[in-house]
């Protein structure tokens, strides 16, 4: 059965860890825990191949994760705290995953934080529905209060 | 009575926890992070709480997939630092207040909310590190901490108006606990980041700014930002942000703001933090009658700025 589709597909470049990708990729996430032990870390590290078999793993789950990817492992149920754990287990910073997720550099990943981050704009919808910040939570609901107030005061004066 | 005399919010921010353990605060980059800190160390050294209410999430650590419960309330007499694969860190361990634990237990859950009790937790770096960042680096934390987990990593987490209902109840548990305890809350995690997948790296300044401001000034609005917005706008993981709501749901509706710092970035996230006390003169329930009309002019001099501002 196809994937039930939700509103928060449309955000680009994100896969939303939701019940659905739980179930699914409940044996990607145990399997990242059991790396938390030494023994476990040196059992997989020996064979890798050998060792997911414990973990129920569908073929691609498993392919996913013997090619270290990390996009991959996340649309098929991983989740990125858990995935963490197998960059670490092979001594791989945080930075390194999120050069490898994005398709850049470690040093121009580094730098787009440093310049502020990666820009919302441009960032938000797949369909582009979402142009602009459609919604401003915080300054629009003030402007239409504002303004009924102020009519309702000439209203009475 | 029991009362809460503040709340506070701060990022929980991993690699503000490895900065501090491996001794690079002193570094340009994490120096910008921690500076922003030093006065808030100070005004905690004189708030003094006598309990810490710490809402937070785990990041596998306690909680794995086996089990996620939406809401889970610390009430063991102590807390060691989870091993979150680089052995557990070197802070204190935390030490719970499970008596005034158990009656939020007790209360909460009669108010409704079905929350997961737990005896005993490993705590990671989402409680650690605002402990570190509000405290120092103690040999002992100088006071108990009750742990509050919320699941914000499998979606959906709870809404935001559920958590600052959640608050609500918290406040009213602790305003109904018989001794005298002065209590801060604290919120944690966020604000814009986003570490999973080919948008990891989001930043929006402009939405955390305007959660900080209206954290303040209109909470309720808060609570009506959809979990589709909050990701959108603030990143897969920035939905954190609904823990801030817990904290200020604890605290009247009138608040003052007594400190705000915001920097981008620690690593992956835009770093914020408030600091948040009852509002003042609110508090001297003698004059509430006075005051009264002082806040209608106080509103009929907001408009006339806004009329003259448009005209």
């Amino acid at each position: 059965m196809a994937r039930e589709q939700h509103d928060y597909d449309d955000i680009p470049g994100t896969y939303v860890f939701d019940q659905d990708r739980s179930r699914q990729g409940f044996g990607i996430n145990m399997f990242c825990m059991s790396l938390m032990k030494d023994e476990n870390r040196k059992a997989f590290k020996a064979n890798e191949a050998e060792y997911l078999k414990k973990f129920n793993l569908t073929p691609e789950q498993t392919d996913a994760i013997l090619k270290r990817d990390y996009n991959r492992m996340l649309e098929l149920g991983g989740n990125i705290y858990f995935t963490a754990k197998l960059g670490a287990t092979d001594g791989h910073s945080f930075r390194h995953l999120a050069a490898v997720m994005t398709g850049s550099s470690q040093d121009d990943y580094a730098n787009m934080m440093l310049a502020g981050g990666r820009s919302v704009e441009g960032n938000r919808s797949k369909s582009g529905k979402v142009a602009k910040a459609a919604k401003k939570p915080a300054k629009k609901p003030a402007k239409s209060k504002a303004k009924t107030r102020s009519k309702s005061r000439s209203k009475r004066g | 009575m029991a009362k809460i005399i503040a709340g506070v919010s701060s990022s929980h921010v991993p690699a503000i926890g490895a900065a501090i353990d491996n001794k690079q605060t002193e570094e340009p980059y994490w120096k910008r992070v921690f500076s922003g800190f030093e006065k808030s160390k100070e005004w905690m050294a004189q708030a003094k709480p006598d309990v810490v209410i710490l809402i937070y999430n785990d990041h596998a650590s306690a909680f794995s997939v086996e089990m996620v419960p939406t809401f889970a309330l610390g009430c063991a007499a102590e807390f060691p630092p989870a091993d979150e694969g680089w052995g557990p860190r070197p802070v204190p361990v935390v030490k719970g207040h499970p008596q005034l634990a158990a009656h939020i237990a007790q209360s909460v859950i009669l108010d409704e909310f079905d929350i997961t009790v737990v005896n005993k937790m490993e705590v990671d770096h989402g409680l650690t590190v605002p402990m570190n960042l509000l405290f120092g680096s103690p040999k002992e934390w100088p006071c108990p901490v009750i742990p509050v987990a919320v699941n914000v990593v499998l979606y959906p987490p709870p809404t935001g108006h559920r958590c600052f209902m959640l608050g609500r109840a918290i406040r009213k548990a602790v305003e109904s606990y018989p001794e005298d305890l002065r209590v801060v809350v604290f919120g944690t995690g966020g604000m814009s980041h986003q570490i999973s997948g080919p948008r990891a790296g989001l930043i929006n300044s402009k939405f955390d700014k305007a959660f900080l401001d209206n954290l303040t000034k209109d909470p309720k609005k808060l609570t009506r930002i959809q979990h589709l917005e909050y990701m959108r706008e603030a990143g897969a993981e920035g939905i954190e942000m609904v823990m801030w709501l817990v904290m200020r749901g604890a605290l009247e509706d009138k608040v003052d703001e007594v400190y705000r710092f915001y920097t981008v970035p620690a690593s992956n996230t835009a770093v914020g933090h408030i600091i948040l006390e009852p509002h003042r003169r609110a508090a001297k329930k003698s004059v509430g009658k006075a005051k009264k009309p002082a806040g209608k002019m106080k509103r009929a001099a907001a408009r006339v700025k806004i009329d003259r501002v448009r005209s």
